[in-house]
């Protein structure tokens, strides 16, 4: 019998230099750390089973990524998040822990939007970022080039908006289903953002069945 | 600390342009963060070359264990930054940092080079340079920090005399801690650089080249080494360990993927097999053994503390340790179905290290691997490693047999008197293997040779004999990728450049420090790396400097020739390779030396520490006095 749990995290500091992949061996490493009766997928090469939400690009912060896994034995939340704490690298900082239904489709099918804010490190004249973005929404496609294959971003904005905060920063909600992502950083293309002028911060994931994440 | 917030914005912008961002910023877990101002010694831990292949170098791990544990000082870690970072560092003038605390470099006590091998000395020379620190050790007053390096190249410190001030030979543990306590009493009184030189001068293994002064024969050959000042050691003896020490368990977890994601532990250190080419085997005697019991625990701990999903059980030659049976066993034992893979290197060419390999089970996803290193009759008692052509058949039969579907052998072209006839034998040698693997299971066997070109080292018996030349190597390389041709066979080969800038600096001396420097300045960096071609920068280097690179590389020295790194002593006696070196002259093979001692002269050396402590665990036979005697009267 496995027992699946959800968590909550934050990716600050140098870890938003570690990648998706890497992301996933932190954690593999961070259970064993913690030994955690962590479930095995069965097979010539048994590995634990862990699901991420989305992938968040190299270099982006987070206040707000998923992360499941099983366990062969059930454990208390709240041992489960102290004896986690005690064994994460810096930069990594555990939110909450929930326990989810084992029957729950893969993380990232569930996976519907992500938002972003997006931060500036140089002074950007807002009056023009504002109007560009006017311009971008009325637009019925954005054609754009990714990767050699051609493709429309306009359908994976779902909302773009500048907030007048101290500081001011951009708002982006952007699809994150599994095979159509909409990326922060070629949204910032569009609006001609260089993308190592900005920090990137994602503050939430919308999942299919949002009754599952107690907020 | 508003200067580390600067540096931080800086880096936010930068680093989004770098390849693999995260060699760049720390906060791996176990690093080891300590307040700067609470703190009155740092030290620097530099390895020379990218973050992916310094962070699991097993020397450095265990010397920032060692000082981090000092509350009185602190340990953090540098590396050579790729080209884009260090492009982008040189642009926007920021000096190079630590990675625990972003402090600069040159604002460090103490920085110390590890350099395991001598194709990072034009990388050492650039990240001083990037650390805005002058170059030269004589144009370093007292603000810049004291420049220590040690690891198996500075045996042979000569070609970077000019540049560092002060070469710990040998075995770092004890050593480091002792500069380190000498450098804080001479920080407090104030003094000046040359008292400090002076002063650590006096530890037992500390070289500090700038109180010597080489001198030459008109023929360009080296006379002796003049000492500058009375006090200082006409010989320097390397130190040693009496005992292993307490082994690293608190690994530094990289947050991205680097060359090796493992726990490392050491099993043992020194070689007694005597292969005539092998600088470690020689300058790592005697040969100290860790106990079954405390491999385990170390394994035990240190994967408590990491988490990692691999161990590497280190040594030159993992066969000779005495209960490896028993050490395998007890892994298996604990460590069965947890998921692990745990590595055995350099093992001895029988079935028994098939019985060995077969029970650390899940380690099979990868290859086995053997190194032959020679595969005609000649060669192997020229080079003193005598291994049967049956036995290595049968060996290679019973890994194919019991499920390894790829056997990687390792052999080296170049030995001294080398023919072509010796080189055929070694495509002829792997297809035989392979016909053996064909045979045991069919089509899917492959045989992977890879054939590196021998360099002789200093320190060891073939540190008289001529390296090989370039031309002749391409021709034996040709032959070989020739005959290793088809179907289930694979040559990797090493090119004879490289092969070439290695040999130079390898038996080099003093004068090369301009070489080096020159090279650098034209360019030379990553010498180790083929991405940069650096041979022709060298090449012009040697000219500007009036020297002759054939000089170092390709002359056979004489017999009674002094050598520039005579005044460094390994503890193995000159006279005892110059013994062996007769041996390979005339194919006299010499065997285990736990067998039989063979007065290397590593008991004489460090016989005190061996008094000191009876109950350490070295492997040299125990010699009763009058077997003593006759090892000091065994002939020159």
């Amino acid at each position: 019998m496995n027992y699946r749990y959800r968590i909550n995290y934050s990716k600050k500091e140098g870890m938003r230099y570690t990648s998706n992949l890497d992301i996933h061996k932190m954690w593999e490493r961070t259970f064993r750390r913690a030994k955690l009766p962590l479930a095995y997928s069965q097979g010539f090469h048994p590995q634990p089973k862990i699901q991420q939400a989305s992938p968040l690009p190299l270099g982006f912060l987070s206040d707000y990524e998923i992360v499941d896994f099983f366990l062969d034995q059930e454990m208390d939340l709240s041992i489960l998040i102290n004896t986690l704490r005690n064994s994460l690298p810096s930069g990594i900082v555990v939110n909450s822990i929930i326990q989810v239904d084992l029957l729950e489709p893969a993380l990232q099918t569930q996976t519907i939007a992500s938002e972003y804010h997006i931060y500036f490190l140089e002074e950007f004249d807002i009056k023009i970022i504002v109007e560009r973005i006017q311009e971008l929404k009325s637009k019925e496609n954005i054609n754009r080039i990714r990767r050699g294959k051609s493709y429309d971003l306009r359908p994976l904005i779902i909302d773009l908006e500048i907030k007048q905060e101290d500081p001011c920063f951009l708002k982006m909600f952007l699809k994150s289903k599994d095979n159509a992502t909409g990326r922060p950083e070629e949204v910032l293309s569009e609006l001609n953002i260089p993308v190592e002028f900005t920090r990137i911060i994602r503050k939430k994931i919308i999942l299919a069945n949002e009754l599952v994440v107690n907020k | 600390m508003n200067q580390e917030k600067s540096l931080l914005d800086q880096l936010e912008r930068i680093l989004p342009l770098v390849e693999k961002p995260g060699r760049y910023v720390g906060g791996e877990y176990n690093s080891v963060v300590k307040n700067w101002e609470e703190v009155s010694t740092k030290i620097a831990l530099v390895f020379p070359d990218i973050y992916d292949i310094g962070l699991s170098n097993l020397g450095l791990q265990i010397l920032y264990e060692n000082i981090n544990q000092r509350e009185d000082c602190l340990a953090e870690r540098a590396y050579s930054p790729w080209q884009d970072m260090e492009d982008f560092l040189r642009k926007n003038k920021i000096p190079l940092y630590s990675l625990e605390t972003k402090a600069a470099l040159r604002d460090f006590d103490v920085l110390g080079f590890t350099l395991p091998y001598e194709t990072l000395y034009t990388n050492t020379l650039n990240l001083l340079n990037l650390s805005q620190i002058p170059i030269h050790s004589e144009q370093r007053g007292m603000e810049f920090p004291l420049i220590v390096a040690g690891g198996h190249a500075t045996y042979n410190p000569e070609p970077m005399a000019l540049f560092i001030d002060a070469f710990l030979i040998g075995e770092g543990e004890d050593i480091l801690l002792e500069v380190i306590d000498a450098y804080k009493i001479w920080k407090k009184n104030d003094r000046s650089k040359h008292e400090l030189l002076l002063k650590i001068s006096s530890i037992d293994g500390v070289y500090v080249p700038s109180l010597y002064e080489p001198q030459y024969n008109s023929d360009g050959t080296f006379l002796n080494m003049k000492i500058k000042n009375k006090s200082v050691p006409k010989k320097v003896t390397k130190r040693i360990m009496g005992k292993l020490p307490y082994a690293p368990t608190r690994f530094i977890v990289p947050s991205i993927s680097v060359v090796h994601n493992r726990i490392a532990v050491e099993i043992m250190r020194g070689c007694t097999r005597g292969c005539r080419f092998c600088h470690a085997g020689m300058i790592n005697r005697p040969i100290r053994e860790r106990t079954v019991q405390e491999i385990i625990q170390t394994i035990e701990t240190g994967l408590q503390n990491t988490g990692f999903e691999e161990v590497a059980l280190l040594s030159l030659s993992s066969s000779d340790y005495t209960n490896v049976l028993g050490l395998v066993d007890e892994i298996s034992n604990k460590f069965a179905g947890k998921n692990l893979t745990i590595s055995l290197p350099s093992l001895r060419i029988d079935s028994f290290s098939v019985d060995l390999m077969e029970k650390l089970k899940g380690s099979r996803q990868g290859g086995f691997t053997l190194a032959p290193e020679a595969a005609s009759e000649r060669m192997r008692k020229i080079i003193n490693k005598p291994i049967s052509e049956e036995m290595l058949l049968t060996t290679a039969f019973e890994i194919f047999k019991r499920g390894w579907h790829t056997l990687k052998l390792y052999f080296m072209i170049g030995h001294p008197s080398e023919t072509l006839e010796d080189v055929a034998e070694i495509a002829a040698l792997c297809k035989k293997v392979l016909a053996v693997g064909v045979k045991a299971i069919g089509r899917r066997a492959k045989v992977h040779a890879g054939v590196s070109t021998f360099v002789p080292k200093p320190h060891t018996p073939f540190q008289w004999v001529a390296c090989d030349q370039q031309e002749s190597i391409r021709q034996k390389q040709n032959l070989l990728r020739e005959q290793l041709k088809g179907p289930g066979l694979k040559f990797n080969w090493t090119d004879p450049k490289e092969t070439m800038m290695e040999a130079w600096l390898s038996r080099g001396d003093r004068r090369l420090a301009q070489v080096i420097e020159t090279a650098w300045k034209n360019g030379a960096k990553f010498d180790a790396w083929q991405d940069f071609k650096n041979y022709d920068t060298w090449i012009q280097a040697f000219s500007e400097a009036n020297l002759d690179p054939d000089f170092y590389v390709h002359r056979e020295r004489s017999i009674d020739e002094v050598f520039p790194w005579d005044h460094i002593h390994p503890g193995v006696k000159k006279t005892y390779l110059k013994t062996e070196y007769l041996n390979s002259l005339s194919l006299q093979l010499r065997g285990d030396c736990r067998e039989q001692c063979y007065a290397c002269g590593i008991t004489q050396t460090f016989n005190h520490l061996r008094k000191e402590d009876p109950g350490i665990v070295w492997k040299c036979p125990n010699l009763s006095s009058k077997r003593s005697k006759n090892e000091l009267s065994i002939p020159n």
